[in-house]
């Protein structure tokens, strides 16, 4: 991955919503550069055909043998799978580094489509505790509820709940964007460091507490600010983006964004800049 | 990390043994240490049902030590005396295993907390559940072992709540399993999943209050808690709702009684609970899998939200 921290690649970043705060000091980092996306590459993929599609009922099967099913049958080609009988089985769809349509008819339990980088995801139920942690790319989308730790760490990605969603959403995100439908529960957006989050309805105690940076937009009731979470001005851009977000969602496409509100990181919290005292060093 | 599930069904009886075993075999991978039911089984509401052991079955870290049978033999002679002696009359006795016992009582009483104390001022003897309808049972392994072991799975009634134990604040051994039984308050029990951080400042208090512990689980502090809240009238739901803020640490938990269940999880949200609720069954488990194993069809659940406390009624 370039780092594009002194090209002009950085306002693009910018500008596309990427990132917003400017690190000094010490602090190394780097970005995607959009332009080199179709360099990248992972060894072990497969090329698939949307076109070709396939069911696969994992009622008797366990979760490892649900997922090696999933690879196997990518690596035929098939572009488009149909989950059947998912019955809340934990793990299911996780490491799928493709491009996938994939569809669950059905609920999942615990880490559902963790680690995945690429798939277009459906599922028609509910998920369990940290679905799409670490999510790199892709969409995914669940029709009904989900559990707490939704989309933890995710780094890229669309991740949208129609339902609502239990406490500590978006824990630790560094990208990408989740949307939900219902309300949220409690320390929502938890040390998020980047990307955004969406939420239709009302969000428990202690939102965006200890976050770094990132964007929580919030259209109900918030139960209580954490700490160093503050309000900020909602822009014409942001509810423009707010506006083809939803759409793409498929949820709240009527939704009056112009009454969200927009809680970002008021950053009294950062010290990552500071260099240690010399004396310190010392001891360690 | 423990499993608890719990149902109720309204308006109709079930095979709530069967079910709730299912529910727990389902969550074994939580903890298979020990496996406790609280069972509500269809009475004729005459007779008090006593579930009793007079006697340990010991696992790793106990502080309990394995003894003869003999030695139960002599405590359930005195436990018979006792039962005698205080006018109750004993309508029908089963001993599944040695140390374990489940006495049909005819006792008229309005306050349990005199007859538990003289019952267990036996040594080694502790009663698990005293209900007109509730029947604890507990003991080491998963909840198939135990569900065999005692013959649950004919058991009919309208709800029950269950416990998959994971060791980690205290030994192996039934009195620390769940569920425990709200002391001294008939058809009163309570199963747990989390940790408590102020078990030692609440515990001297409530026992300075009179009220009795038998383990050093920090989850019996629930039971004790919530027990001495209705001791001093507040309603399950009140008690449950001062417990949110009485009680500290991470925690989610059920508490059953005669006609109702309940559930209550902490500010923090940090155990889960998954939900499913209907007209007829309410049905809840620390995950999915243990509420698709009475309801393999597709269903809506949710999670509770943090500090929610619910109550359902048969």
């Amino acid at each position: 991955m370039a780092n594009i921290k002194t090209s002009e690649k950085k306002s693009k970043a910018q500008s596309m919503g990427m990132h917003t705060e400017v690190l000094t000091g010490r602090t190394q980092q780097k970005f995607f550069n959009p332009d080199e996306a179709e360099n990248f590459y992972y060894f072990g993929t497969y090329d698939v055909d949307f076109n070709k599609r396939t069911d696969l009922d994992v009622m008797n099967m366990s979760a490892p043998e649900a997922n090696k099913e999933i690879d196997n049958l990518m690596s035929q080609g098939y572009g488009t799978i149909v989950i059947k009988n998912p019955q809340g089985k934990h793990s299911l769809g996780v490491g799928i580094l493709n491009k996938l349509n994939l569809i669950f008819e059905g609920s999942l339990g615990y880490f559902g489509m963790g680690s995945c980088d690429g798939p277009i995801v459906r599922i028609n139920g509910r998920v369990g505790w940290s679905c799409a942690e670490n999510l790199m790319a892709g969409k995914v989308v669940i029709e009904k509820n989900a559990g707490s730790c939704f989309g933890a760490a995710i780094r890229g990605g669309d991740l949208i709940c129609k339902g609502s969603v239990g406490a500590r959403t978006g824990i630790d995100m560094k990208g990408g964007t989740i949307i939900i439908g219902g309300d949220a529960g409690a320390f929502t957006g938890f040390m998020m460091q980047r990307g955004r989050i969406i939420i239709l309805g009302d969000v428990g105690i202690n939102l965006g507490d200890s976050m770094y940076d990132g964007t929580i937009f919030v259209g109900g009731e918030i139960g209580s600010y954490g700490s160093d979470a503050v309000d900020a001005e909602l822009t014409s851009s942001d509810q423009d983006w707010l506006r083809r977000k939803l759409k793409v969602a498929e949820i709240g496409e009527d939704f009056d964004v112009s009454k969200m509100k927009k809680i970002v990181a008021g950053k009294k919290l950062w010290n990552y800049d500071n260099l240690e005292p010399t004396e310190k060093k010392g001891a360690i | 990390m423990c499993g608890i599930a719990g149902l109720i069904h309204r308006g109709k009886s079930s095979n709530v043994g069967s079910e709730l075993q299912g529910m727990l075999q389902a969550l074994k991978h939580r903890g298979e240490d020990s496996t406790g039911y609280a069972l509500y089984g269809d009475t004729d509401g005459k007779n008090f049902i006593m579930r009793f052991k007079v006697g340990e079955n010991v696992g790793e870290g106990s502080s309990s030590v394995m003894e003869d049978v003999s030695v139960y033999d002599e405590r359930k002679k005195i436990v018979d005396q006792t039962l005698s002696e205080m006018g109750a009359k004993i309508i029908k006795e089963e001993r599944t295993l040695p140390y374990s016992l489940r006495y049909e009582v005819d006792y008229e009483t309005k306050d349990l907390l005199d007859f538990s104390q003289r019952i267990e001022s036996i040594p080694g003897v502790e009663i698990l559940s005293m209900g007109k309808s509730l029947e604890v049972i507990k003991d080491l392994g998963n909840a198939k072992m135990v569900c065999d072991r005692y013959s649950l799975d004919k058991l009919v009634g309208t709800h029950a709540i269950g416990h998959a134990r994971m060791a980690t604040e205290s030994g192996v051994d039934i009195k620390s399993a769940h569920p425990f039984w709200g002391y001294p308050f008939s058809d009163v029990s309570v199963v747990h999943n989390g940790q408590l951080t102020n078990y030692w400042n609440n515990r001297r208090v409530l026992e300075n209050k009179g009220m009795r512990f038998m383990s050093e689980c920090d989850s019996e502090l629930i039971a004790v808690y919530i027990a001495q809240k209705m001791r001093e009238g507040a309603s399950l739901e009140e008690g449950m709702k001062d417990s949110l803020s009485g009680l500290d640490g991470v925690f989610t938990y059920f508490v059953a009684t005669k006609d109702s269940l309940g559930m209550a999880k902490d500010t923090m949200a940090a155990k889960p609970l998954v939900l499913y609720e209907s007209d007829d069954l309410v049905a809840m488990g620390s995950e999915e899998i243990a509420i698709r194993s009475v309801l393999p069809h597709e269903i809506d659940t949710y999670d509770p939200f943090d500090g929610e406390v619910k109550v359902w009624q048969i």
